[in-house]
């Protein structure tokens, strides 16, 4: 076993497996995770997006042709809110590795400390790959029906927006001390991020109730990541989200690498951790 | 005869949260195939060496150096070369022994052959054969605590570093325990630093450390330590604690 052979792109691409394969292992195990993941965007889809159909009509905007119904809309924000909540998933994970302990098992690999991070992250995207593209699946029968080839062309799409919102996870992550202090994420991340996208309603209504909201939801990310979907779905590319998405996964993506390098991060400032 | 590298080698290493200094000008080295026991009470600074070691701290000043490798310079190969079994419990509990040793195998690069091969032999060696396919949960802190040897020898360290790894378990888990590390020494000739605060866990024949407050206090074998007296008496003359406090 010499080290030096270990320490390649065999041994890296053994370590990716082995985050990818424990991420999996750690999915399956947790079954209401899976369906928590399913239930909260079908909640949205069947009882939110039907009550809204009444009240809200969704004019032609792109990429859609024509007029179309508020489920149809909704349904590329719901996708892109799966990988938010997945990112945040993935980012208490990392806390709770922490604090019991089982974090130290990934740090302590003689791998550099970019790769494992990023080997994390593919393996979090991979999941929500899954609760995504099932999600899909039961929005197909409801009656969202993009075009076949867009189910293929959404794909380099989820995985950037979820390689965005997973990052953001990871420098979520390096900044919380501990388990308890999880729940502002929800109240100062996810619902914000969220609520000021233009997952729920297009941005030029957002415009006639303020402009400033207009302006705040134009520069959310999340708002890119559900764009960038929305045109794939609908085999079109939203140029400007790529860039924003792109630009922004790697900027968190940097940050989180860095707070979590013991010579220059966080983590290593703050005293010990178990 | 050219002198053989240190397994591991700490040349004044300091360390500071803030404005609590954990660590101070600290120096210490452990031969390959040697036992060294790093001793010192609950704060002493044992755990913040370990992690300055193993790089979840950096070290900022002096020098750790794991068989020549520069921990801060080039972390890959030091940390290839050293296994470690940290204080707190560091399975995936919802695994099982085999899954744990599978993860940690590929977060070191080990092919598939490599670690079916390992797996079986180490996990026979700290006797969990029959709880392979066990969860973690279920097994008691003793065969846990074998487990996490068994993973930290995965990948064939020459090194192997444990912070407190018999504290919380039963005087026969203890013994085990001890005892499966002390053959490693003499038979895979695999350099041990044992960290600890109970002194029967060291022969008087063992390389140790005395640390306390941050700082190294002696260096020898614990005979030459105790002086012809007792190593827990010259313990608490060295650091001017109580009986109580030294944890006797």
């Amino acid at each position: 076993m010499n080290p030096e052979r270990r320490l390649g792109w065999r041994g890296r691409m053994r370590a990716l497996e082995g985050i990818v394969w424990r991420e999996g292992l750690r999915f399956l195990r947790q079954r209401e995770r899976f369906l928590s993941a399913l239930v909260r965007p079908l909640v949205w889809l069947f009882i939110f997006a039907a009550g809204f159909r009444a009240v809200l009509g969704i004019s032609i905007t792109p990429p859609y042709e024509t007029y179309v119904l508020y489920e149809v809309y909704v349904t590329p924000g719901l996708c892109a809110m799966i990988q938010l909540f997945n990112g945040m998933q993935s980012s208490l994970s990392m806390v709770y590795d922490r604090e019991t302990g089982a974090m130290r098992t990934l740090l302590v690999s003689p791998f550099p400390r970019w790769f494992l991070l990023s080997a994390k992250l593919a393996a979090g995207v991979a999941v929500s790959l899954l609760q995504v593209y099932a999600f899909l699946a039961i929005a197909w029968f409801w009656g969202v029906e993009p075009p076949p080839w867009g189910y293929v062309a959404a794909l380099p799409a989820l995985v950037l927006s979820g390689l965005m919102l997973g990052a953001l996870g990871l420098l979520i992550s390096s900044t919380i001390r501990q388990l308890e202090n999880f729940a502002g994420v929800m109240n100062f991340v996810i619902f914000p991020m969220f609520f000021a996208s233009s997952a729920l309603y297009p941005l030029w209504r957002m415009a006639e109730a303020s402009p400033l909201l207009h302006d705040i939801c134009a520069l959310n990310p999340f708002t890119h990541a559900v764009e960038l979907i929305r045109f794939a779905l609908y085999l079109e590319v939203n140029w400007l989200s790529l860039a924003v998405v792109l630009g922004c996964g790697l900027a968190f993506l940097a940050a989180a690498i860095y707070a979590y390098d013991p010579s220059k991060g966080m983590i290593g400032r703050r005293g010990p951790t178990r | 005869m050219p002198v053989p590298e240190p397994a591991l080698s700490v040349r004044g290493v300091s360390h500071a949260f803030g404005r609590v200094q954990a660590l101070d000008n600290v120096s210490l080295s452990v031969a390959p195939g040697s036992f060294t026991a790093l001793l010192g009470v609950n704060g002493a600074g044992k755990t913040t060496l370990f992690s300055l070691i193993t790089r979840l701290y950096d070290n900022v000043s002096g020098e750790i150096r794991v068989f020549g490798h520069d921990v801060r310079r080039r972390p890959g190969p030091a940390l290839a070369a050293l296994g470690v079994v940290f204080q707190s419990r560091a399975l995936d509990r919802d695994l099982t022994v085999r899954q744990n040793l599978a993860y940690h195998a590929a977060l070191h690069g080990l092919t598939r052959a490599q670690t079916w091969a390992r797996t079986e032999g180490l996990v026979d060696r700290v006797g969990l054969t029959e709880q392979i396919d066990t969860p973690v949960s279920a097994l008691s802190g003793g065969q846990a605590r074998r487990a996490e040897i068994a993973r930290a020898l995965l990948h064939a360290p020459h090194l192997l570093l444990l912070d407190e790894a018999t504290v919380g378990l039963d005087v026969r888990s203890r013994r085990e325990v001890l005892g499966t590390v002390r053959e490693l020494v003499a038979e895979e000739n695999v350099g041990v630093l044992w960290a600890t605060h109970l002194f029967d866990e060291i022969a008087p024949e063992d390389d140790a450390v005395v640390l306390h407050r941050g700082r190294v206090l002696a260096t020898g074998t614990a005979r030459d330590i105790a002086r012809g007296g007792d190593l827990a008496s010259a313990f608490l003359d060295m650091t001017g604690l109580e009986p109580a406090e030294g944890r006797l």
